[in-house]
């Protein structure tokens, strides 16, 4: 049942595993939990398990990501440096603007 | 006449009445006391004291008290604090301990004498079509032989979206909100008018959902089922609710809508399902038949249970959606 593409799948999805852990990034953590989920429901589908493949692609790869992105923008830890203005309350937005004029 | 009169006063008689009467708390005693028998002392030695020094000491008195229950307070908390680290150290180790002995206690993997390889899964895929109806062999089992624990696990999504109502709604008429909603409303950014996500969204979204309807309704002739195809119907609704904004979904998704469709199809399964805890898990003989195997109108009760369990999930992630976004939907 083991063969080459198990192996490699397995491997992929331990590294992605440990990659959520140690990433800094939040929105990186996020992003690699969503391939982990991609890979996960491959295996189930290696398997023979559509059902749970299925679940695991709605579920754990969509709505699960989305819950974190939004939970992610709502504790305002999405800022990095480049766009920072762009994502900071809408009031410190309008002083910045009352500032420059 | 004093002694008895203070003896009177301790007495568990007289607690109690006073407790009665609202005049103080039972279990508060050594502060209440002291500022009562203080001023009964007082009164008693020092008739002609004026009202203003009367209630100078008072003052003294309660400032007194509260300074000492202050202090107990902050012991108290430093005691809790200890005992707090302790008891999560003992409970974690514990919770590990009774884990660690579970495992050792399984079934060896791949044992042929497993629960997993005993006769009841041989009954399943034997007899299964004949008894449900369903070519699916697993909506089979979790619609018909167990739907009880799918009755449990809708239940438990219901109960999880009204946790988080309760946890992150905001009532827009009370104070409070009020303050709130303009903080936590992200409308603002709205209607984000991008281009590409427009689009995308519009060819995306029919497909998303008709896949979603396809899935549920074919749950007992394909795979999938009701909780894959709520899914990814509720990933579909909130994929257009994030293109097109709050104010497109609320036409056809509102409060009432989530709480008309969840309850009515928790409802319906109930009513259909129920009577297993009393039966021992056994089914009963349906009088709707059974039908050939592999149509679409078949086997029974799958498919309005199905139905029932896909219009719960997509509720409640799509609930869950709006109100982790703006505490509401």
């Amino acid at each position: 049942m083991i063969n080459a593409f198990t192996v490699v799948l397995l491997g992929f999805l331990i590294i992605c595993a440990i990659c959520t852990c140690f990433s800094k990034n939040f929105l990186t953590s996020v992003i690699i939990f969503m391939s982990y989920s991609v890979i996960m429901s491959i295996l189930w589908m290696v398997l023979e398990s559509p059902d749970l493949a299925i679940t695991e692609a709605a579920v754990g790869a969509g709505v699960t990501s989305v819950l974190f992105f939004v939970t992610l923008k709502k504790i305002h830890a999405m800022n990095d440096q480049k766009n920072e203005d762009n994502i900071a309350p809408l009031d410190e937005k309008e002083k910045d603007r009352s500032a420059d004029m | 006449m004093s002694k008895i009169r203070s003896d009177y006063e301790k007495t568990l008689w007289r607690k109690i009445v006073r407790f009665v009467n609202g005049e103080k708390d039972f279990f508060d005693e050594q502060s209440g006391f002291d500022v009562e028998s203080e001023e009964l002392e007082s009164r008693k030695h020092n008739n002609f004291f004026e009202e203003t020094e009367w209630k100078k000491k008072k003052v003294q008195i309660t400032e007194l008290i509260e300074e000492r229950s202050e202090e107990t307070d902050r012991r108290a908390i430093k005691l809790y604090e200890k005992f707090y680290r302790l008891f999560a150290v003992i409970t974690c180790v514990a919770i590990i301990a009774i884990l660690l002995a579970t495992v050792t206690n399984l079934p060896d993997y791949g044992d042929a004498s497993n629960p997993a390889n005993n006769e009841v899964s041989k009954k399943y895929i034997e007899d299964g079509i004949k008894d449900t109806g369903a070519v699916n062999i697993v909506a089979g089992m979790i619609l018909d032989y167990r739907a009880f624990d799918t009755l449990g696990e809708s239940h438990v999504l219901f109960i999880a979206a009204v946790c988080v109502m309760i946890l992150l709604k905001i009532d827009p008429d009370s104070e409070k909100g009020k303050r709130f909603i303009n903080l936590e409303n992200d409308r603002a950014y709205e209607p984000k008018n991008d281009p590409i996500l427009a689009w995308a969204t519009r060819i995306l979204v029919p497909l998303i959902i008709t896949f979603g309807i396809y899935i549920i309704v074919n749950g007992h002739l394909s795979p999938g089922g009701g909780f894959s195809g709520g899914a990814i119907i509720g990933a579909g609704l909130i994929l257009y609710l994030n293109a097109f904004g709050f104010k497109k979904t609320e036409r056809f998704f509102t409060q009432k809508t989530f709480s008309v469709v969840s309850v009515s199809a928790l409802l319906f399964y109930s009513v259909s399902k129920t009577y297993a805890f009393f039966t021992g898990a056994n089914g009963l003989h349906s009088f709707i038949s059974k039908g050939t195997p592999g149509d679409i109108l078949s086997s029974g009760l799958i498919l309005p249970l199905n139905i029932c369990v896909g219009a719960v999930v997509a509720c409640t992630m799509y609930s869950f959606y709006g109100m982790f976004r703006k505490g509401g939907l």
